[in-house]
């Protein structure tokens, strides 16, 4: 692509607004501006210097501002569509039963979101597509734009031409009161005071500072890339881990994704507030406030060499309590206190009765976790269990079925002997059910006396190695934010003219008070003439300042 | 022009960089949400087990056998349905190198003995307590069966209820040459 060549002679790449070298303008739209745009410094944006190849026209599809306003738009409603019913991951119910889930919670609307697969959305294909396209057009306009902005701040010079100058926002224009050097010492002298880094070049002065604000956006943009870029590492094996497991007390489990390591539930606690319900409590018709949600557990793991399934030499790593924030930290892994349910049925005692006269024959205690087949009650009396159905569901082919294997509805088929009836009695006995007497009529019965429970904890297994990241991006973003926010890029040029007349200009790219207050203290040391924004709303000067203007600028050319 | 096709170097290196890292995001998070047994192909993870009998069952002591390996519970209906089949496979297989092994997932000792005696199960049994050898095989919904051949290595995995001609060709593809 051809280059740009200034009136001053600097050979400028395609696309270059303000000459690199003398700060001309270079293009018939900046020559028509009253104030240049700073925002590059005037700066070719790499894209636009060419358009050949594939890879190019990529470039610059993604290196476009619009483009990337117009991604972020896209995202954030597909991102608030994702708000507006629970996503997936939330809803209590299977795989197979959410789409019925959402066409009965929230009907048609329901039915179709979950068609359109809005109910999982930020783990779609396309959302994902959305963001990484969103991150590319970070990188691309930010490369784009910081590496000429750059260098354009890198190898500033102090001599600016006068076009340059008069199209700046802050100019003034005078002559000097003093001589050429000593407006210039004074100039400086003043500047620095204020902090100012500056340069002279003969009769030319420039004073600078907070140059680095330029910087924030793009500061920002690399907080943003190693934000994403940490996210995007969850997926690979190893770098976070989110599962779930319960464990009844007196269990002992193996933990998912913690290989070799096993989790032993001794005894979950819930503790409440014993208070009168009183103010927002009775408001909200709450009976009862947890005060504390514990599982104390012991953690396990296996020696070594040791395979799945062997649990004989369990080596005891610690005894905890895992509360609620107080997770159990072992190996890089969190386990959390994420739920409980209360009272499964652990232990049901029976008394063997004789129907009629309620005389008891003895105790049988079953352990619903190691039934065993034959309770001997001494006195030539016993009784067999001939099957156990945990979660009792009715009878197919004459055999009790059970859906589960949780001992929700345990059903039970014994055989009770006794010296009356050494043939032995079958019965079968089903929870809050009268027992059934499929051989006959007994004389004997199974008198449910009483049942022990216990409790079962959800323990959430965490790990994730991607949190430092996550929050190192975090930090530069806010650093970037910061530092484009709170401090601004302030400069000064200014120029005696041989003819004694002096040229002065100032640029900020926000904060355009203090760098007046900064203006009114130089003019005021240095006896300068007074300055005049240009893009001030001032009706009276307005039609001639726009006269001088031009005026000028057929002097310039 | 050299510094031009340096430019094109490097844009092209940057945006391959980023389009795999979608790529590879994409494709991560489709293959995340399934919930898989251990991969085809892959070598079987090993594991130790104690039958009904007290009889120790280590996998790796069947290298050069193939190993017909079930997960069943006595609540699922589909597992109690192959059972037999199963069974009548094992006899036939068990003399031509391939071992037969139902991996209950931790019921109690004396449901699991009751089962195997009503439907008269000839092949070891095995209580898998602290389902660590179900959590290695990253088991989820059951009958789940997983063939492994003689020299260890996972060739093919079923999920749902097999019938016996099913059975038997399964048994018969991780039959030792």
């Amino acid at each position: 692509m051809e280059k740009i060549i200034c009136a001053c002679g600097h050979s400028n790449p395609y696309g270059t607004k303000l000459c690199e070298k003398c700060g001309r303008p270079l293009t018939e739209e900046e020559k028509q501006n009253k104030v240049v745009d700073m925002r590059y410094d005037g700066m070719a944006i790499r894209s636009k210097t060419y358009n050949k190849s594939i890879i190019d026209k990529i470039w610059n599809f993604f290196s476009s501002v619009k483009v990337g306003i117009a991604l972020i738009i896209i995202t954030l409603i597909a991102a608030s569509i994702g708000t507006l019913l629970p996503q997936e991951f939330y809803v209590k119910a299977s795989d197979m039963e959410k789409g019925a889930y959402y066409e009965d919670v929230y009907g048609v609307f329901g039915k179709i979101y979950y068609a359109l697969g809005l109910s999982d959305l930020y783990s779609s294909w396309w959302f994902q597509i959305l963001v990484g396209m969103l991150a590319v057009s970070i990188i691309v306009a930010s490369l784009d734009r910081g590496i000429p902005l750059h260098k354009s701040l890198k190898n500033q010079r102090v001599k600016r031409h006068e076009s340059f100058m008069k199209r700046q926002r802050i100019v003034a224009e005078g002559q000097v009161t003093a001589g050429t050097e000593e407006t210039l010492d004074k100039v400086a002298q003043k500047m620095t005071e204020m902090k100012y880094a500056v340069r002279r070049d003969g009769s030319a002065l420039l004073a600078e500072k907070g140059r680095f604000s330029r910087y924030g956006p793009y500061i920002n943009h690399v907080g943003l890339i190693i934000f994403l870029g940490g996210v995007m590492l969850r997926l690979l094996p190893g770098f976070y881990v989110d599962e779930s497991i319960w464990v009844r007390e007196g269990e002992t489990r193996a933990i998912p994704s913690m290989d070799g390591y096993f989790i032993e539930n001794r005894d979950f606690i819930l503790e409440t507030h014993d208070n009168e319900p009183q103010g927002e409590q009775v408001k909200q018709g709450v009976n009862v406030v947890a005060k504390n949600f514990q599982t104390d557990v012991t953690l396990y793991k296996q020696p070594e060499d040791a395979l799945p399934g062997d649990t004989e030499n369990l080596e005891k790593v610690k005894d905890y309590s895992i509360r609620v924030n107080h997770p159990l930290k072992e190996d890089g892994f969190a386990l959390y206190q994420m739920d409980y349910r209360l009272n499964e049925l652990k232990q049901m005692n029976f008394e063997l009765v004789h129907k009629t006269t309620e005389e008891s024959l003895g105790k049988v205690e079953i352990d619903l976790t190691n039934p065993k087949k034959e309770y001997d009650l001494g006195n030539g009396s016993s009784v067999q269990i001939l099957v156990y159905t945990p979660d009792f569901d009715g009878f197919e082919n004459g055999e009790p079925r059970t859906k589960t294997s949780v001992p929700n509805n345990p059903a039970f088929l014994f055989k009770m002997t006794t010296p009356e009836t050494p043939e032995g009695e079958v019965s079968f006995v089903e929870i809050m059910q009268p027992p059934l007497e499929p051989l006959g009529e007994n004389q004997y019965r199974m008198k449910f006396a009483e049942a022990e429970m216990r409790d079962m904890s959800g323990i959430t297994v965490r790990k994730d190695k991607t949190i430092p990241i996550i929050f190192i991006g975090g930090a530069i973003f806010m650093l970037g934010v910061v530092i484009g926010s709170y401090w601004n890029h302030r400069r000064l040029w200014l120029q005696v003219e041989p003819d004694g007349r002096v040229l002065m200009a100032a640029h900020v790219n926000k904060n355009m008070f203090s760098m007046k207050k900064d203006l009114d203290a130089v003019t005021a040391f240095a006896a300068l003439p007074s300055y005049k924004d240009q893009l001030e709303k001032d009706e009276d000067s307005e039609e001639s300042a726009n006269g001088s203007i031009k005026e000028k600028e057929g002097d310039n050319t | 022009m050299e510094k031009k096709k340096k430019r094109l170097v490097l844009r092209t290196v940057i945006l391959a960089v980023l389009a795999l890292a979608i790529g590879y995001t994409v494709y991560g998070t489709a293959t995340k949400e399934k919930v898989e047994l251990v991969a085809v192909g892959s070598e079987a993870p090993d594991f130790t087990l104690i039958d009904l009998n007290g009889e120790k069952h280590k996998l790796s002591d069947y290298k050069g056998q193939g190993v017909f390996l079930n997960f069943w519970g006595t609540w699922c209906k589909p597992c109690e349905k192959e059972m037999p089949a199963m069974d009548n496979q094992y006899q036939e297989f068990k003399d031509q190198g391939v071992q037969t092994l139902a991996v209950n997932i931790a019921q109690t000792d004396f449901e699991v003995q009751n089962f195997v005696d009503r439907h008269n199960l000839s092949f070891p049994v095995v209580i898998d307590k602290t389902k660590s050898v179900m959590t290695a095989y990253n088991v989820g919904q059951l009958p789940a069966t997983v063939l492994i051949d003689p020299d260890g290595k996972v060739t093919k995995i079923i999920t749902g209820e097999m019938t016996e001609e099913h059975i038997a060709s399964f048994m018969e593809s991780v039959k030792p040459k």
